[in-house]
């Protein structure tokens, strides 16, 4: 589905000096998989979700998705970025639109209908972003992402900014939504609880340039208790990795 | 709160029409006025201002009528009023297209863009003459000058409101395959707004201020004339009368463009906005 090789990542900041943010990546994801990034600020895993959605470009290696090269965003890659990114001046309904512009009117309007009742919000159609809380705006950016029914689904931290109760609860939802619509999920995360409950394998990055330090598979049922014993084995596999214990 | 009580609140607030605040009670703008109304009579009264210099607001209000009985009033102002509409609406329409274009694309801005800011530096009264020459002394040149004085602030503040558009929302765009028309048009202008309704009012005062260079030019109708007229026959309250006009014009139109413009913004959720909801 996904294959990253050699990906290396440079950044000239001006005065000629060259600062690099990955460092030869490889990584494969296959179809349906949903893996997450973690490590610590500034090891590149924005920098490499950003390259995999098309917004930036690599400076060495190379990406395909589906035997493809990724040249720039695309529409079967939906993305989720750390806040909700709306549009003030537009309702909920006519966020999600901006999605959808290459259908008809009618189909945009019963596209969004169905999204927005998957998301818990049809009846906030006519809301304007600054109506919503945090929680329920990143629930109208998830449902503008899944509104093209993406192959490939980036979540760049996309909970990071809400309280812990509203975080459990979304990512339950996403769950839900992975299960029901299979996109190939690529999460970043700070979150080692985010990374467990959601993903099916852990990559764990390190470094500055950031590099792959390990990968942890995550064999546990769906839905994914936190106190379970092998989630908090996992957990602590995690932190060794990260050399945070 | 929960989701059930938010969409509550938000329904009970559109039923009685509480999304949009409350509007400014408007009788505190005519205060200032009243007093300088009052200080300009009283002076007049007392003779500090002599009459052939400064006539009273009551010779001015008296001048007004005689003008308006006269049958002549009305035209002037029909015409003067037309004349900034009919340059309003061609700077404007021009800027917008241009601003969009220059803000959008680097390359056009490349292009445009330094020719612009160097027209911006020559004097409005600087163009008469090539207008005359080009247009004739008629209508033509009196709205392309005044399209000239609106086109700058409106071209200058939406490209300003472009270029600072949040980079994060032009993303949103790119990743959803907006095509440029759409970007433009749901994303950038947008975004501008709030910019592009300043250079909407400084334009159109400009509008006001051209109107008259226009007028002084060549003309047989309109307010400027009328001020024209007043000077040429030694009547300072012909010409304060027109000055009025002028005011009371300008303001108007600025507070029609102020009333669209607060439609058009009423998404913003800003300290201005604020002030408006809670009154203070």
């Amino acid at each position: 589905m996904l294959q990253i090789s050699g990906l290396t990542k440079r950044y000239d900041d001006g005065a000629g000096l060259r600062h690099s943010a990955l460092d030869r990546i490889d990584l494969a994801v296959g179809e349906h998989e949903a893996v997450a990034l973690v490590g610590t600020s500034g090891c590149g895993k924005t920098t490499l979700l950003r390259i995999v959605s098309g917004l930036e470009q690599a400076s060495d290696g190379w990406l395909t998705l589906r035997g493809d090269p990724v040249t720039g965003p695309r529409r079967d890659v939906g993305v989720v970025f750390q806040e909700p990114r709306l549009m003030p001046w537009l309702t909920v309904r006519e966020n999600v639109r901006l999605a959808l512009l290459d259908l008809a009117r009618a189909a945009q309007d019963t596209a969004i209908i169905d999204l927005l009742q998957d998301v818990g919000l049809v009846d906030f159609a006519e809301a304007l972003p600054r109506q919503l809380s945090g929680g329920m705006a990143q629930r109208v950016a998830i449902a503008r992402a899944l509104a093209r029914k993406p192959s490939v689904l980036l979540l760049d931290e996309p909970l990071s900014a809400l309280d812990s109760f509203t975080r459990v609860k979304l990512q339950d939802h996403l769950n839900t939504l992975w299960k029901k619509s299979r996109f190939t999920l690529i999460l970043v995360t700070h979150d080692i609880d985010e990374a467990i409950v959601l993903s099916d394998r852990i990559i764990v990055m390190r470094g500055q340039p950031g590099r792959i330090y390990r990968e942890l598979s995550v064999d546990l049922t769906r839905p994914r208790r936190r106190t379970a014993p092998e989630f908090q084995t996992i957990k602590e596999e995690v932190i060794r990795a990260l050399d945070l214990s | 709160m929960n989701d059930g009580d938010r969409a509550g609140i938000l329904r009970a607030m559109r039923r009685n029409g509480l999304t949009g605040g409350k509007r400014p009670p408007q009788w505190r703008g005519l205060v200032l006025p009243a007093l300088l109304l009052l200080v300009w009579q009283t002076l007049c009264a007392s003779e500090v201002f002599t009459p052939d210099v400064m006539p009273s607001p009551v010779a001015v209000a008296t001048e007004l009528l005689r003008l308006w009985t006269k049958g002549r009033l009305f035209g002037d102002i029909v015409v003067t009023v037309e004349r900034v509409a009919l340059g309003f609406l061609l700077g404007t329409a021009v800027a917008t297209v241009v601003g969009a274009a220059v803000g959008y694309s680097r390359r056009a801005g490349e292009y445009l863009d330094p020719t612009l800011q160097a027209l911006k530096a020559v004097p409005s009264l600087a163009w008469v003459p090539l207008f005359i020459l080009w247009f004739g002394i008629f209508e033509v040149s009196k709205v392309a000058l005044i399209a000239v004085g609106v086109f700058f602030p409106v071209y200058l503040n939406l490209l300003a409101g472009i270029r600072s558009t949040d980079r994060k929302l032009v993303e949103v765009g790119r990743v959803n395959a907006l095509g440029s028309f759409d970007l433009v048009k749901r994303i950038l202008v947008p975004a501008a707004l709030p910019n592009y309704v300043t250079g909407l009012r400084a334009g159109l005062a400009l509008g006001w201020m051209f109107v008259i260079a226009a007028e002084l030019m060549g003309a047989s109708k309109g307010l400027g004339f009328l001020m024209l007229d007043g000077q040429m026959t030694g009547r300072p309250a012909t010409i304060v009368a027109a000055l009025i006009l002028f005011a009371i014009a300008g303001k108007v139109s600025d507070a029609l463009l102020v009333a669209a413009g607060r439609r058009a913004l009423a998404w913003q959720d800003d300290f201005a906005s604020a002030q408006a909801k809670t009154g203070a």
